[in-house]
């Protein structure tokens, strides 16, 4: 047992669960609320309110007016819905063999 | 029975309508396209799209609203009378202004149309539309349908005018001199003389205006008017026979055959365009040139948007370890509007708002395949 604990403790370093949850952040950034695991990071969190909210900005001033956006990245699948200059952003893991497929809840 | 319906499909109008309010846009292409004509009915929420659609395809009528951001209706205007001068054209405002609707007639509008409120003024909307159509459209110049420059020069000099025949036609300019009923000289594109007066009398449609004379300019033909235009139908008639003969059905057929699959200064982003519901294509080289692009209404602020976009989530991917950003969709209201990163370009290609999310990826991934090849 011991030493099963020991082996699984040593993979656990490398190995990690790719995030999934939701969280709300206001115009500036800050985290309002969040369904993600307590061990995210919140300065991750950030990072990614920073890319979303700069792609909603940076599309408004390219006169085009967006209130969702979908970023498909190997693993994992972001959804940002624009929240009166804040945002809702949805992190899942990507499923295999169904990650570009289109078969998602959104709607248009 | 098939085969009306297949006389019907080739014979329906092409009628392009645009407007940057989306619910109008559907709104008129469903009435539009009920009307006795069938008439297939494109849609376009801006200038640069508009005239984009213009000039990959052929469209009887040019429906657009008047007010509208960026390029407005007069503008698109003024450039459809310049390149395509035998279309015709119609705006439809809820703007009732004298003055705009004499600026709109001198450019050559067909018709001026206040948008319909009731059922009544719908019908005479619809009604007003379908006559537009219905007009067959003859070679000849505004303010004298079917009548020929030939005609216009006759008439010139049987009055014994004394004036300057300013004709347009396209980008093409050029102007004739008359004196007491005699040509006294033609100037367009550089010629002057009987050999500018010949390649202006082969024009088939445009517009003209009758300037004051100018009695001190110097003559530079000499030759009786009766001469001028007996030589000028021939040299005519001699360019009919010769495109005739060129153009028969045998060496047509033989032409198609031989076309390559993308047409000799057709860009690669306006073959792109064509897939259903693409509105607008960007694809921008990773070496930093110009982007190409297609019916894009401002495209260096789009680029630069694209680059951000792609740049930040990117560098999300390599700090959240879930690998690189390959597809972005940003979905609105307007429209939707879907990046995708291959190694050889960026593209960024806009989707009219009906378009469903899977459908937006599956023509990227055909978009992206289209381009790498």
């Amino acid at each position: 047992m011991g030493i099963l604990t020991r082996k699984s403790g040593s993979l656990d370093r490398g190995i990690k669960a790719f995030p999934a949850g939701c969280f709300t952040v206001d115009r500036d950034g800050h985290l309002i609320s969040s369904t993600l695991p307590q061990n995210f990071s919140s300065e991750l969190a950030g990072q990614i309110a920073r890319a979303v909210l700069g792609a909603f900005e940076g599309a408004h001033q390219a006169h085009l007016i967006f209130n969702e956006i979908q970023v498909t990245f190997l693993a994992m699948k972001l959804t940002a819905r624009e929240l009166r200059g804040g945002a809702i952003i949805f992190l899942a893991p990507a499923r295999l063999g169904r990650a570009n497929t289109g078969h998602d809840t959104s709607t248009i | 029975m098939a085969a009306y319906n297949v006389i019907a499909m080739v014979q329906r109008p092409k009628v392009l309508l645009v407007d940057d309010d989306p619910d109008l846009l559907e709104l008129y292409q469903e009435m539009l396209s009920r009307l006795p004509s069938q008439p297939e009915v494109r849609t376009a929420s801006g200038g640069a799209r508009a005239i984009a659609l213009l000039e990959s395809d052929s469209f009887a009528l040019l429906l657009s609203d008047l007010n509208m951001p960026k390029m407005n209706g007069l503008e698109i205007l003024s450039i459809v009378r310049r390149k395509f001068p035998q279309m015709r054209t119609a705006v439809m405002t809820a703007m009732i202004d004298p003055l705009f609707r004499t600026r709109a007639y001198a450019m050559g509008l067909d018709l001026y149309l206040e948008k319909p409120s009731t059922t009544q003024a719908t019908q005479l909307f619809l009604d007003c539309i379908e006559a537009l159509l219905g007009q067959e459209s003859h070679d000849g110049f505004r303010g004298m349908q079917s009548k020929s420059l030939v005609d216009i020069v006759q008439l010139e000099c049987l009055s014994q005018s004394s004036a300057i025949l300013r004709i347009s036609s396209g980008m093409r300019e050029g102007r004739i001199w008359f004196e007491n009923g005699e040509v006294f000289d033609a100037m367009t594109e550089g010629f002057g003389g009987e050999a500018a007066f010949r390649m202006i009398l082969s024009w088939k449609t445009g517009n003209f205006e009758i300037l004051p004379s100018e009695p001190n300019h110097p003559r530079a033909i000499f030759t009786s008017y009766q001469g001028l235009l007996l030589e000028t139908a021939q040299a005519l008639d001699e360019d009919l026979a010769a495109a005739q003969a060129s153009s028969s059905p045998l060496q047509t057929l033989e032409t198609k055959a031989n076309e390559p699959s993308l047409m000799p200064g057709t860009s690669k982003v306006e073959e792109m365009s064509r897939h259903p519901g693409v509105e607008f294509v960007m694809a921008m080289d990773p070496s930093g040139q110009a982007p190409q692009c297609w019916a894009v209404e401002n495209p260096q602020s789009l680029a630069i948007w694209t680059r951000q976009t792609f740049n930040a989530f990117s560098k999300l991917g390599q700090e959240m370890r879930v690998g690189q950003a390959s597809h972005v969709l940003a979905l609105g209201i307007q429209r939707h509007v879907a990046l995708s990163g291959g190694p050889s370009a960026k593209l960024c290609v806009g989707f009219e708002r009906s378009t469903t999310a899977a459908q937006i990826r599956e023509t990227m991934n055909e978009l992206t395949k289209q381009w790498e090849s």
